[in-house]
């Protein structure tokens, strides 16, 4: 009972630090503050009820035996790691957003085939692509190949859409002045059609981020060798080993986030131009 | 209209490219089975063969097709809609987790966003989360969350439901505050000359200007809760549903099986999605906002 009562207690009190806290103007250090202190509330309140209300680790470790875990299989951990988000995700997801610029900008030169592929691209975008990962499994053998092809598949379509949607940001007045100063496609590709397109571009790859950590996990769950994260959380699952569960989620999780931050920080660089970009 | 003829070369274009590539990864085994039997096989015979395997490496468009109407029209027909071998049946399972999971998503994003736009702590303290758990990959909890709830006595729909509602929850908050932020500061004003109340200016202003970021996430959100919802099926065992065809079929090789599910599911992800669309277009119209 003082597990629960201390943990909504911290609970309260953390709520009436933000509510002050948003009341003060926004500094830069506010701004990490305040979502740093609900996610340390969230944490204590969950390791407060699960050791007050005594459930059972089979259902819900607490973050306390979670963080153990973490730290006593770390070696388990990196290898998962390597496998399921270097070898498969990373690598699909380079061959893939690379596809997808490539044939976009081929793409672009005939409107005939934009005017057909953009719709056709648009709906598979919006389908259950994760549907394909037993087959590519079957084609390409249970290594992190059929994961990297389960990826390329997921991130095609999205970054092919946006980039196509990027090439054609550029305005009727730029394409003239460029036109006027008599700048070949390519020159005309290269210093305005990609640089205006790559807001777009970069909405893409950080969409593309996201799938294709999950396309390399779901795709483990449908056969991989014996080390995963996909394979690992099938595994444990399957033994109710959830520390070991919520250990690979952790890593999954801040690996989704590194990988995102590091492609918004290069759109940050890339795009300091832009309105977004600089707004702050 | 003008864009029929463009699509219809595109998707012609990945038919012929679709049969060409049955016909290359499929030809190994048909030689393999002439080699054996000590015949030679002439290039028309190969393509035929290939075209017709019973368990091909890529079944040809029309094996898909002829099994799609098998385990759907053919068993409608039979009146035998809903057993067990038939597709309606098990897209009804993942369809009716998928609905589920979509109003609690979508309900629980609405109230979120609604209560970010109104208190300013859940603003600073929330929604850097929400916008966080968007790189988070999701989907990897989603076996744990199945056995966890069998576990205590919860099976069938609500388990993946639950998926479902936590991948459609957060694209809806996020682009519900973006959409009841929308109205600017000037009309937010002329409310406030007019001495309205927050309750007023919520459904008088911020409501119906949020509309067009509502429908925009509700189709991403419903996209995603399919996705949850197959994916939901995988680790129970594969007895029913979309997702449990997918493995099933993975598992005894039965390819053609696979690719059946796959566009019933995407089917099934057009037409939701297509549903949205229409809702969107008419309430849009309804209330003068269709451009």
């Amino acid at each position: 009972m003082t597990w629960v009562l201390g943990a909504l207690g911290f609970w309260a009190v953390a709520w009436a630090v933000n509510v002050r806290l948003a009341r003060l103007d926004n500094s830069r250090g506010l701004r990490l503050l305040m979502p740093a202190l609900f996610g340390l509330t969230l944490l204590v309140v969950w390791e407060g009820l699960v050791r007050g209300l005594n459930v059972p680790g089979v259902i819900l470790p607490p973050p306390s035996a979670i963080g153990a875990r973490i730290a006593t299989s770390l070696p388990v951990l990196w290898a998962d790691f390597v496998q399921t988000f270097v070898k498969g995700a990373l690598s699909g997801y380079v061959l893939g957003c690379g596809a997808g610029v490539l044939s976009a900008i081929a793409i672009d030169r005939s409107p005939f085939l934009q005017r057909g592929l953009l719709p056709v691209g648009n709906f598979i975008a919006a389908l259950p692509i994760i549907g394909t990962a037993p087959i590519l499994v079957m084609w390409f053998g249970f290594d992190w190949q059929s994961k990297a092809a389960v990826v390329v598949a997921m991130v095609f379509f999205p970054v092919l859409v946006n980039t196509l949607q990027g090439l054609a940001s550029a305005d009727a007045m730029q394409r003239d002045l460029m036109k006027t100063w008599s700048a070949s496609y390519l020159q005309t590709l290269t210093k305005l059609r990609l640089p205006a397109a790559m807001p777009f571009i970069f909405n893409g790859l950080k969409i593309a981020t996201t799938l294709a950590l999950i396309g390399a996990i779901v795709a483990e769950f449908f056969g991989s060798p014996i080390r995963g994260m996909g394979f690992r959380i099938s595994t444990e699952v399957g033994r109710l080993a959830l520390d070991m569960v919520w250990a690979e989620i952790a890593v999954a999780a801040l690996a989704g986030s590194a990988f995102y931050g590091a492609v918004a920080a290069c759109e940050r660089a890339v795009t300091f131009w832009h309105p977004s970009q600089r707004g702050l | 209209m003008r864009s029929v003829l463009p699509i219809l070369t595109v998707v012609l274009a990945i038919l012929a490219l679709w049969y060409g590539a049955a016909v290359a990864l499929n030809a190994r085994w048909t030689l393999d089975q002439a080699a054996r039997a000590g015949q030679e096989l002439t290039v028309s015979q190969i393509v035929s063969d290939t075209l017709q395997q019973e368990r091909p490496k890529l079944p040809a468009p029309h094996q898909v097709g002829a099994e799609l109407w098998k385990t759907t029209g053919a068993m409608a027909l039979e009146g035998r809609a809903f057993s067990k071998r038939s597709l309606i049946y098990h897209g009804w399972v993942t369809l009716s987790a998928t609905l589920l999971g979509f109003a609690i998503g979508a309900g629980a994003g609405i109230l979120l966003a609604v209560g970010i736009v109104h208190n300013r702590a859940m603003d600073r303290s929330v929604m850097p989360w929400a916008i966080a758990s968007q790189t988070i990959p999701i989907l990897a909890i989603a076996p744990m969350i199945i056995v966890v709830l069998n576990s205590i006595g919860i099976t069938g729909l609500v388990p993946k439901a639950i998926i479902s509602a936590y991948l459609s929850f957060f694209p809806v908050a996020v682009g519900m505050v973006k959409g009841l932020r929308s109205p600017d500061a000037m009309d937010l004003d002329l409310m406030k000359t007019w001495g309205a109340r927050a309750g007023q200016v919520f459904w008088k202003l911020r409501w119906p200007s949020s509309m067009p970021y509502l429908f925009t996430s509700l189709k991403v959100a419903m996209a995603a809760s399919l996705v949850g919802a197959i994916v939901g099926e995988l680790p129970t065992g594969a007895i029913r549903g979309l997702g449990a065809r997918l493995l099933a079929g993975s598992y005894y090789g039965q390819t053609v099986q696979i690719w059946s599910a796959l566009f019933g599911a995407a089917i099934l992800a057009a037409l939701l999605v297509g549903l949205v669309g229409l809702v969107q277009r008419i309430t849009l119209k309804r209330m003068g906002m269709a451009r």
